[in-house]
């Protein structure tokens, strides 16, 4: 090896390291797709907001499950309490849509605070379960609670007022895509600079070794605690989100569907990447799609297919994929710093 | 040339490190009366111990003997069943693990429990973004803390690991991961240091740089050190403390230690069935 390039050459690993968190060419992508999706399908909006929705939830969960470590099936707790709070209150005259979704965060955030607390302090397979039961318990809550909620016939009566006091909600999704849009891109920018900050390679830090995050000073619970209820007020924006744009809020907002549905999608995308969610959102409902349409009696069979086949042979879902290939094609070595951001 | 002998006579022996509770001084690390036992098992058994300032001493004991759950015992990951904790004289035995850190205790693992997916640059960064408190701030990227990448950095080239900083840690030869344990420990700038079995797993051409590193840490930092390699204890030591089923069997300076005929007994008899 010869000398370095400069005088004062700084070394690899240190710049490496300093400049992780810059912004690439490659993160602008989501973003042209999205903007191109409006002007190339225009019949297809309301559905490319419900996408959106749907990605921002993946966003939220893939905090706690990829970066921090916690194995959760029941974030569907935090989408129905930021629905059901988000529809409550326009049901009973308050439609602005900004605050609204403040309000769903907070609800939201308050149940993961809770929650929290039983289900941070069991590990595995018990925390798992502990995730599930909430969610039950608060569909079930809600369920029997018909006065105010309607029960399994849903949530009546909702009222949401124009965008700003500006944009109303339109028949063909205009507004609801736009706005949808824009707190996605919110939602994204917080969670792209929290998995940067010494907070958010704590949580990661938590997820490779808790025992030797515990031996460095940090106090572990805390920390994961506080992503469990960043994540439940970033789930809870999409649930309100949700309810605004269909001005509707049903049980299917608390379901298990809901919660296992997300971390299939994360898996399909790839876990603990940022990422795994605006490719395996999409991925997974248009996988949905076509083979509900080519064989609509035995779709679910075709859907389980492909999920083990991203299981056996896509280890980090399609964005671990491409990586692999990336690296085989340009004869990479392992990138050198972190596998998973 | 007779009267020359004389003058040039060698010095006294070395007086024995000081004993900081005569002259008033708390010593860095006490423990009093501490025990741990698991159901009817008890791994710790009564034991008193005192770890001076700038201290190099050395817990050795058999297989099974208590030492790593002594460790844990000190460091906060267990809490004991009687007895008490005290740090420079404070008593610590109610503390949480991060707090007693954050006091000054800091340890290494028999086993190497490392970040394994980040690299070695991180693993250290992690522990001095933690001593600095930065932990939990969510806004500002890790990437804008120069300073804490550069000392992270330093450290490394101390260890004469800096070639493979910005490798991850799982793709490290276990012998480079046990150097990479002490750095991210020495990230956290301890005043009482743990090392349980620093030279484990590593080759006996890699082992000289653990010693070199032991041998240059701060004067005043007291360091207990756990070991199976009796070569590198008499080494490296000036006080050893043998611990047999969770007791104190004896402790005293490394020629006491290597005269007393029940540590032979006990401790070097185990040896020789290695």
């Amino acid at each position: 090896m010869s000398a370095a390039a400069t005088p004062a050459a700084v070394p690899e690993a240190v710049r490496a390291l300093a400049r992780r968190h810059r912004f690439r060419a490659y993160e602008t992508l989501p973003w042209i797709a999205a903007i191109g999706g409006y002007f190339l399908f225009p019949d297809y909006l309301a559905l490319g907001a419900q996408v959106f929705i749907a990605i921002l939830f993946a966003l939220a969960t893939d905090l706690i499950l990829g970066y921090g470590g916690i194995i959760t099936l029941g974030q569907a707790a935090f989408f129905g309490a930021g629905a059901y709070a988000c529809g409550l209150v326009s049901a009973h005259g308050w439609g602005e849509p900004l605050s609204l979704l403040l309000i769903g965060a907070a609800a939201a955030a308050l149940v993961g605070f809770l929650s929290g607390f039983v289900v941070l302090r069991a590990t595995g397979l018990t925390q798992l379960m502990l995730t599930l039961i909430v969610a039950v318990m608060l569909q079930e809550a809600a369920n029997k609670a018909n006065d105010l909620t309607g029960g399994a016939n849903g949530l009546q009566g909702m009222e949401i007022w124009p965008i700003l006091g500006l944009f109303p909600f339109d028949l063909y999704g205009v507004a609801a895509y736009l706005y949808c849009l824009a707190v996605l891109f919110l939602g994204w920018l917080v969670l792209r600079t929290l998995v940067h900050s010494p907070f958010g390679r704590s949580l990661t830090g938590i997820r490779e070794s808790e025992a030797r995050m515990n031996a460095i000073g940090s106090p572990v619970f805390r920390r994961r605690l506080a992503a469990y209820v960043i994540s439940a007020a970033l789930a809870g924006v999409a649930g309100a989100l949700a309810a605004e744009t269909t001005q509707l809020v049903a049980l299917d907002a608390l379901s298990f569907d809901r919660s296992g549905g997300v971390v299939i999608m994360l898996i399909v995308g790839g876990i603990g990447r940022l990422y795994g969610g605006f490719i395996g959102v999409p991925l997974y409902m248009i996988a949905q799609d076509r083979f509900a349409e080519i064989d609509p009696v035995y779709w679910y069979f075709w859907i389980g297919l492909f999920l083990l086949l991203v299981v056996l042979f896509a280890r980090g879902g399609m964005i671990g994929l491409g990586e692999t290939l990336w690296r085989r094609l340009k004869f990479i070595p392992l990138r050198p710093w972190g596998r998973r951001g | 040339m007779g009267k020359e002998s004389v003058a040039y006579a060698p010095p006294h022996p070395a007086p024995l490190p000081p004993n900081g509770a005569e002259r008033g001084i708390p010593p860095a690390l006490e423990t009093r009366g501490l025990d741990k036992s698991f159901g009817a098992l008890a791994v710790t058994h009564a034991v008193d111990f005192r770890l001076e300032r700038g201290a190099r001493h050395a817990l050795i004991g058999p297989n099974g003997a208590g030492k790593t759950t002594f460790v844990n015992l000190v460091t906060g990951a267990l809490r004991p069943s009687a007895g008490a904790i005290f740090l420079d004289g404070a008593d610590i035995t109610p503390l949480s693990q991060d707090r007693r850190v954050k006091l000054g205790i800091a340890r290494t693992y028999q086993i190497n429990t490392l970040f394994r997916g980040l690299s070695v640059l991180e693993n250290v960064c992690l522990a001095i973004g933690e001593r600095l408190g930065l932990g939990g701030r969510l806004f500002r990227p890790v990437g804008l803390r120069r300073d804490v990448i550069e000392a992270a950095y330093a450290l490394l080239e101390r260890l004469r690991l800096a070639e493979d900083a910005g490798r991850l840690v799982r793709e490290l030869p276990y012998g480079r991961q046990r150097l990479v344990e002490i750095a991210v420990a020495l990230g956290l700038e301890p005043k009482v240091l743990l090392l349980d079995e620093p030279a484990a797993g590593v080759p006996s051409a890699e082992s000289g740089i653990i010693v070199d590193v032991i041998e240059t840490l701060p004067a005043d930092l007291a360091l207990l050190i756990i070991e199976h390699d009796m070569e590198l204890v008499f080494r490296l030591a000036r006080r050893i403390t043998v611990l047999v089923q969770g007791a104190i069997l004896v402790e005293g300076t490394p020629a006491e230690i290597a005269a007393d005929a029940r540590v032979r007994e006990v401790y070097l008899g185990e040896r020789t069935r290695h």
